[in-house]
């Protein structure tokens, strides 16, 4: 009894802060479990299902009856492989070429002052504002007169990726824009050109960006649709992962292929998923400075 | 409005501090609409009076320019010729030259058909002694445009370098005039690795750009004012022509053709539901982003690599997996309905994409799958930031004794939206365009059965974009269609941008990160 009159004032409120706080790291270690179940579930369905024997088709559960790997082996009857070599190699050059222009691009608008820099910028951001697949219905026309569409979508498809890929520039310039001038500035002093300043000072220091960039334009192609489809437009060996999975679910085929896709989608998200958690810190750096940056 | 100073606002109660908020903000609309005007204005004042100035520049030159300066005006080069420096005399004249053979031989023909589009359309003739009907094409009006665009391009280029070379004249004369030399062929490549730097990093993204990006959008601007579709593609079928402004008039008027939703409401409707969809689609990620960050960050919390790993592992994974397959989960027949009918909390398994009758449950559904999507990126962005808010400033409010939502709304909130005030913007014009996660989760359905006969088959959950991909894409490809929603789709995000620029006080001067 005496002992609980002790346990007054600021002792007393302490402990109930204690108590409320722990309460409240539960209540948020129940959210974040609730959380993590929600974001995995349906990964967790597809690598399950892409496991399962018994049916091609949707099914309302999703524990396979009878597991074996007869999906993945019928994906190699299939232009899967070709779609995955398609997208493998657009990806790779497209990461290559498009960090190049990306880099010149940022690194000329962080740097250098002339006199066409602010309405260059403004003028990109006003391009911008259209929407790209309004362009969609030329590059197709024109890239089908120079012979690189449907089974040879592959060359025009990188085209179109890279040409444009200039117009990304944000991202890496507030990176640019981060490292002090007076570097620049010390090595201009010392008789270095233009160029040996790029190339002595400022990439040495861009390993951050550099991979940034590379990464996002190696993960571009993966994803992209909407120019694929329409660029391969319809024919199989021209296609990507992106739409030949989709053909897989169209009402016609999703009883022959809704297992297969969930194969071939383990297969696709793999790779991708790998190199992404390698050099997740790099995405990480990058998308925080971009969007603070604007 | 009444415009209190600081002394008279801290003296309001709450209510009517955000009361007298809000009214300034909308006060400040017309404000900002006028100030966007008077900036173009001046723009434009700015232009005329830039191109009096090279007017007058370019005649002074030659005026006062001695004989080199003088043929140059009409030899590209020649000044810098008689001058010494070859290597730019030779690139001057070699452009002319490449100018004129193009303007004789093809420019000049593209640019007379340009205002017909093509006169001659293909024209069927019998063949006796194969006995078939022989299809002869003739004009192509597809290319006529094309290369229209491409010739005015390429003039305009040949007038700024005939300006530039009048100017070099110019700046040449003086140099020799002062008693010093002029830069040799080797220290003008020289210098394309130094002081001209710039210009060599940007040759190849600009032209890229210029190539991919500014003509294809001028031409689909051209397209929106002729009948460019699949029954006039300018080739095969029929030729196209310019029709003025008729298709801004189909699209924008309320008469609908037999019984048929006019093409204004079915606008509207997509508009709409465009703006609903990206307002939700913004905020509820960046709210629910930035409290699972803060929950993540909450000291006391262990494991908060794990939790950041498991959310940053659903953007490693390719968008068009995900959202096939959560498009599939959710079908009648997919995985959620039979969870739900296997716990018997339904009877009948919902059909939450295709149910006409009721377009909400579609759009909410989308909207709450988004939700799914957006939340590890905004959690990875508000992380970074959260962190930068100096720990000191909660501690101070604890010992005042705030509250955590005191401390949310008085310190995180405003550091938050002053920080990430222009990402949001970008976040919004972003979600109007998000194709992937319309067309990918929903292709657009429940169709809606009135607007359908308008222009593709239109649904609850189409976006401006998404109906566009699907105007083109549609039966009869209607390419003119397309181009005026993608040039209104332009107007509705330049105009939001505008309005919020011009409000928006936190619009940070570029050079305050250097």
């Amino acid at each position: 009894m005496s002992e609980e009159k002790v346990l007054t004032g600021p002792v007393k409120r302490h402990m109930g802060l204690r108590a409320s706080r722990t309460l409240a790291n539960t209540g948020i270690y129940v959210l974040l479990v609730i959380i993590s179940i929600i974001w995995l579930i349906p990964f967790v369905c597809i690598l399950l299902q892409s496991f399962r024997v018994e049916s091609t088709w949707q099914v309302g559960y999703v524990v396979p009856q009878k597991w074996g790997l007869d999906n993945y082996r019928s994906l190699f009857n299939t232009d899967f492989p070709r779609w995955y070599l398609n997208t493998f190699i657009a990806a790779l050059v497209t990461a290559a070429l498009q960090t190049v222009i990306v880099l010149c691009m940022s690194y000329t608008l962080s740097r250098f002052r002339f006199k066409m820099r602010k309405p260059l910028m403004r003028f990109m951001l006003i391009l911008g504002m259209f929407p790209g697949m309004l362009t969609m219905i030329i590059l197709y026309r024109v890239l089908k007169d120079l012979g690189m569409t449907q089974a040879n979508a592959l060359p025009g498809l990188i085209l179109v990726y890279v040409a444009s890929s200039g117009m990304g520039y944000y991202v890496s310039k507030g990176f640019f824009d981060t490292l002090p001038k007076s570097l620049d500035e010390a090595a201009r002093v010392d008789g270095a050109t233009r160029f040996q300043v790029l190339k002595k000072i400022i990439l040495p220091l861009s390993k951050p960006i550099v991979i940034y960039t590379i990464l996002t334009a190696f993960m571009g192609p993966w994803g992209d649709f909407v120019f694929a489809r329409y660029i391969s437009f319809g024919a199989s060996a021209g296609k990507n992962v992106a739409v030949g999975l989709y053909d897989w679910l169209s009402q016609d085929q999703i009883n022959k292929s809704y297992t297969m896709f969930c194969a071939g989608g383990v297969l696709v998200a793999i790779p991708v998923t790998v190199l992404f958690m390698c050099l997740q810190k790099y995405y990480v750096e990058g998308v925080t400075g971009g969007a603070v940056k604007g | 409005m009444k415009t209190y100073s600081d002394l008279e606002f801290l003296k309001l109660t709450k209510g009517q501090k955000a009361l007298y908020k809000l009214g300034r903000f909308f006060a400040s609309i017309p404000q900002g609409i006028a100030h966007l005007f008077v900036k173009l204005w001046e723009l434009i004042k700015s232009c005329g009076l830039a191109i009096g100035r090279e007017a007058k520049d370019i005649v002074s030159t030659f005026i006062h320019g001695d004989w080199k300066t003088k043929l140059s005006f009409l030899v590209m080069g020649f000044g810098c010729l008689a001058r010494g420096q070859i290597l730019r005399g030779l690139l001057f004249l070699l452009f002319e030259v490449v100018f004129i053979g193009y303007m004789i031989i093809a420019g000049g023909y593209w640019l007379s058909m340009l205002p017909s589009l093509g006169k001659v359309g293909p024209t069927e003739t019998y063949n006796e002694i194969f006995d078939t009907y022989v299809t002869t094409y003739n004009d192509n009006s597809f290319k006529i445009l094309l290369y229209s665009v491409l010739t005015i391009f390429f003039i305009i280029a040949f007038i700024y370098t005939w300006r530039v070379n009048v100017k070099q004249n110019k700046t040449a004369e003086q140099i020799l005039r002062s008693g010093k030399k002029l830069k040799s062929g080797k220290e003008d490549l020289h210098s394309m690795v130094d002081d001209q730097f710039h210009k060599t990093l940007l040759a190849l993204p600009l032209t890229g750009i210029l190539i991919f990006t500014v003509m294809p959008i001028v031409f689909m601007v051209l397209v929106a004012f002729t009948n460019y579709d699949g029954a006039h593609d300018g080739y095969a079928n029929n030729l196209f022509t310019w029709v003025g402004l008729q298709n801004f008039n189909t699209m924008l008027s309320w008469s609908s053709g037999g019984g048929a939703q006019s093409y204004a409401a079915t606008f509207g409707e997509v508009l709409t539901w465009t703006l609903i969809w990206a307002f939700f689609a913004t905020f509820t990620n960046y709210f629910l982003g930035m409290f699972v960050a803060m929950a993540i960050n909450k000291k006391g919390i262990s494991l908060k690599k794990v939790w950041r790993t498991i959310l940053v592992l659903t953007i490693a994974i390719p968008q068009f997996i995900s959202l096939l397959y959560v498009s599939k989960m959710f079908a009648k027949d997919g995985i959620f309905n039979g969870f739900l009918l296997n716990m018997g909390w339904i009877d009948q398994a919902i059909d939450f994409f295709g149910d006409a009758s009721r377009p909400w449950l579609a759009r909410v559904t989308v909207i709450i799958i988004n939700i799914w999507i957006g939340i590890p990126y905004l959690m990875l962005i508000t992380t970074g930031i959260l962190m930068n808010i100096p720990a000191d400033l909660y501690e101070s409010a604890r010992i005042d004794g705030a509250n955590p939502w005191q401390q949310y709304t008085k310190i995180t909130l405003p550091y938050m939206l002053f920080v990430t005030g222009p990402y949001l913007l970008t976040s919004f014009t972003g979600n109007m365009n998000n194709f992937n996660v319309i067309y990918l989760l929903t292709g657009g359905a429940p169709t809606n059965a009135a607007a359908s006969s308008a222009a593709g088959s239109v649904g609850y959950t189409d976006l401006l974009i998404t109906w566009l991909f699907k105007i083109t894409t549609g039966a009869e490809s209607k390419y003119y269609l397309a181009s005026v929603v993608g040039i209104l789709v332009f107007v509705v995000v330049a105009l939001i941008s505008l309005i919020v620029y011009n409000v928006l006080p936190s619009i940070k001067n570029e050079e305050d990160f250097q």
